[in-house]
């Protein structure tokens, strides 16, 4: 599962700031470098994009082609074959699956941004005894192997009742999880403290300080927690592969294995139905990529979490 | 550590109003202290419990010693599958930060279009794990695959990726490359915030590029690159999505081919657990793996005592 590794994967570390612009080498001083350094660095780096860009060409130009031309040599779609989505889509229920990946990732999202939060205010505002204790348990828990946890987790869902319910994929995060703690407690610790100062005096609550007040002022902290766990969901191939058996429960990658090994291999080599819900599930997180790109680069950048 | 604690209230004795204090403070932290209890804390005693028992669900757990690990340290799959777990992360992980080390300091001297670049580089994180895992099953494929019809350019004749178990980790290895994007991200990020002063100093001393770079660039990027370390190391000794979407799962593509070679130590735990009910077993598997990580993060700790400079930490 990757939201386990990627939870143990936050810790602070110095050195690790967000980008400054202003860091950024002048032109000029890149106008001195001689010609032939220029020209190296040029390739260099147009090379390594086009190493790193070629698979996805290839992905959707595959998904476009007739099956028998999905391993032809090129990059172009041709022959065009844009039936292959309608195929697929005729094949599994993936209309369903795209739909249960929308709700499980909000839901697991929401989830975990609003409870995190409510907790992070409890440790930035607060002073009370035990506070660096529990804050330090909180750390360690991004240590602990999903693994260790994975098959009591299990049992306890089972003893519910609610394993082959999509409950299991998101309820855990109305918990609160430590690395969104961690980031939206440093975020919260950046507030001038006279703000909250003068809203007690004039008589608001602490829920009211924490929602009226905290909540805006960490917006874009909120998101990126937000976009961070909702990508986590969309991408996770084990709990769906623990707690669903239902196929009109699946997620978008646990439908995903299931068009591979019923129509890849070991099934009738269609791979142009595999290679178009690939390309549906990959889709939506490129999408996400483009309208949330400042949260993710912040994100990794101020808390060096593995995204 | 970049923790900065919360200025003081300004009262030192427990008053009425810091008891008050208190109490909205547990009342805020009560979701994730539930939470802690039911999801770590109890799951753990459970876990460690359950590793000392014989369990398959069906019937109750019976208590059977250490059978669980004198069998862990005997089984053959046990010991393939973490082989090949260290194998790949011993590649993996220095692979990733030099690549990832390398495209940072392209990106760094890149000016209005970093970006784009940046982007270029941190898409393939976004791809969900099995659409990676299906996409270079395809891209691996011996005859046709894009790989190695690209070494056939170059007059090399590639191998079998995906079925000569000789050829199966390094396939999956090259694969892992595809995502390093977050560690670039993180290494530039690094760059950006090295004072460019300490260049003009060093150059004033008369250092090269390459003197600059050994003397103000690695020191002043240590923590981010130790972070990497431990970071990359925990995940791969984790591996399980990619994998298992190419090479388990499936009876026939199990069959097929040959899964041993692809085995890793998750897989093969979430098989014992899952597939065979050995619970208790499985479990034990989960502590040796917790371990392992431990003992492996301390080691990585003991030695960036030495390596890794901490600004504002000499004086």
């Amino acid at each position: 599962m990757t939201t386990a590794v990627e939870r143990s994967a936050a810790a602070p570390v110095s050195g690790i700031e967000p980008a400054r612009a202003a860091a950024r080498r002048p032109p000029a001083e890149e106008a001195r470098r001689p010609l032939w350094h220029r020209v190296l660095f040029i390739a260099a780096l147009v090379g390594a994009a086009v190493i790193f860009m070629l698979p996805f060409v290839w992905l959707v130009s595959a998904s476009l082609r007739p099956r028998e031309y999905v391993f032809a040599p090129g990059f172009l779609p041709t022959p065009f074959s844009p039936e292959n989505y309608a195929e697929a889509w005729q094949a599994v229920p993936l209309l369903t699956w795209f739909g249960n990946s929308v709700v499980v990732g909000v839901a697991a999202a929401a989830a975990v941004t609003l409870s995190s939060a409510w907790v992070a205010f409890g440790f930035a505002y607060f002073r009370f005894p035990g506070r660096n204790v529990l804050f330090g348990l909180v750390l360690a828990t991004m240590m602990l192997p999903f693994a260790v946890t994975m098959i009591p987790t299990y049992l306890i869902w089972s003893k519910l009742g609610l394993t082959d319910t999509q409950v299991p994929l998101w309820a855990g995060n109305l918990f609160g999880s430590a690395f969104y703690i961690f980031l939206l407690r440093q975020f919260l610790l950046a507030l001038p403290r006279e703000y909250f100062e003068a809203a007690r005096m004039d008589g608001a609550s602490y829920p009211q300080l924490f929602w009226k007040l905290a909540f805006p002022l960490i917006r874009p902290a909120l998101l990126v927690a937000f976009v961070f766990e909702f990508k986590a969901s969309w991408t996770d191939l084990l709990k769906p592969l623990i707690y669903l058996r239902n196929e009109q429960l699946y997620t978008l990658p646990r439908g995903l294995k299931v068009v591979l090994d019923r129509f890849g291999y070991g099934g009738e080599q269609q791979w142009e139905i595999v290679l178009a819900g690939s390309v549906l599930a990959t889709v939506p997180m490129i999408i996400l990529f483009f309208l949330a790109q400042r949260h993710f680069v912040e994100g990794i950048a101020t808390t060096g979490r593995k995204g | 550590m970049a923790t900065v604690t919360a200025p003081a209230p300004g009262r030192r004795r427990r008053t009425p109003l810091a008891r008050r204090e208190a109490r909205w403070a547990y009342l805020f932290l009560a979701p994730w202290i539930i939470g802690f209890l039911i999801f770590y804390a109890g799951p753990m005693v459970a876990s460690l419990w359950l590793s000392f028992t014989e369990y398959d669900v069906i019937n109750p757990p019976e208590y059977n010693g250490l059978d669980n690990y004198r069998e862990l340290m005997s089984d053959p799959a046990v010991a393939r599958s973490l082989g090949n777990t260290v194998y790949y992360t011993a590649l993996h992980v220095p692979l990733v930060m030099l690549i990832s080390l390398g495209l940072a300091l392209l990106l760094k001297r890149v000016g209005r279009l970093q970006g784009f670049f940046r982007t270029v580089f941190y898409l393939p994180v976004m791809t969900p794990a099995v659409a990676v895992g299906i996409l270079f099953l395809l891209l691996l494929n011996t005859q046709d695959g894009l790989i190695n019809r690209a070494l056939g350019l170059v007059g090399i004749d590639g191998p079998s990726w995906t079925t000569d178990p000789h050829w199966v980790m390094p396939g999956i290895i090259l694969m892992s490359l595809w995502s390093l994007g977050s560690t670039v991200i993180i290494y530039l990020a690094a760059l950006q915030n090295v004072p460019r002063d300490l260049y003009e100093a060093a150059s004033i001393d008369g250092a090269g590029p390459w003197a600059r770079f050994r003397a103000v660039t690695l020191p002043m990027i240590s923590g981010a690159l130790f972070f990497t370390l431990i970071v990359n190391t925990i995940a791969s000794l984790q591996m399980f999505t990619e994998v298992y979407t190419m090479y388990f799962g499936n009876r026939e593509t199990q069959n097929t081919f040959n899964s041993d070679a692809a085995s890793f130590y998750v897989i093969h735990l979430f098989q014992e657990a899952f597939q065979f009910l050995h619970m208790g077993f499985a479990s034990a598997m989960a502590w040796l793996l917790f371990a392992i990580i431990l003992v492996i993060t301390l080691a990585q700790v003991k030695l960036s005592n030495r390596f890794v400079y901490y600004e504002g930490e000499d004086q």
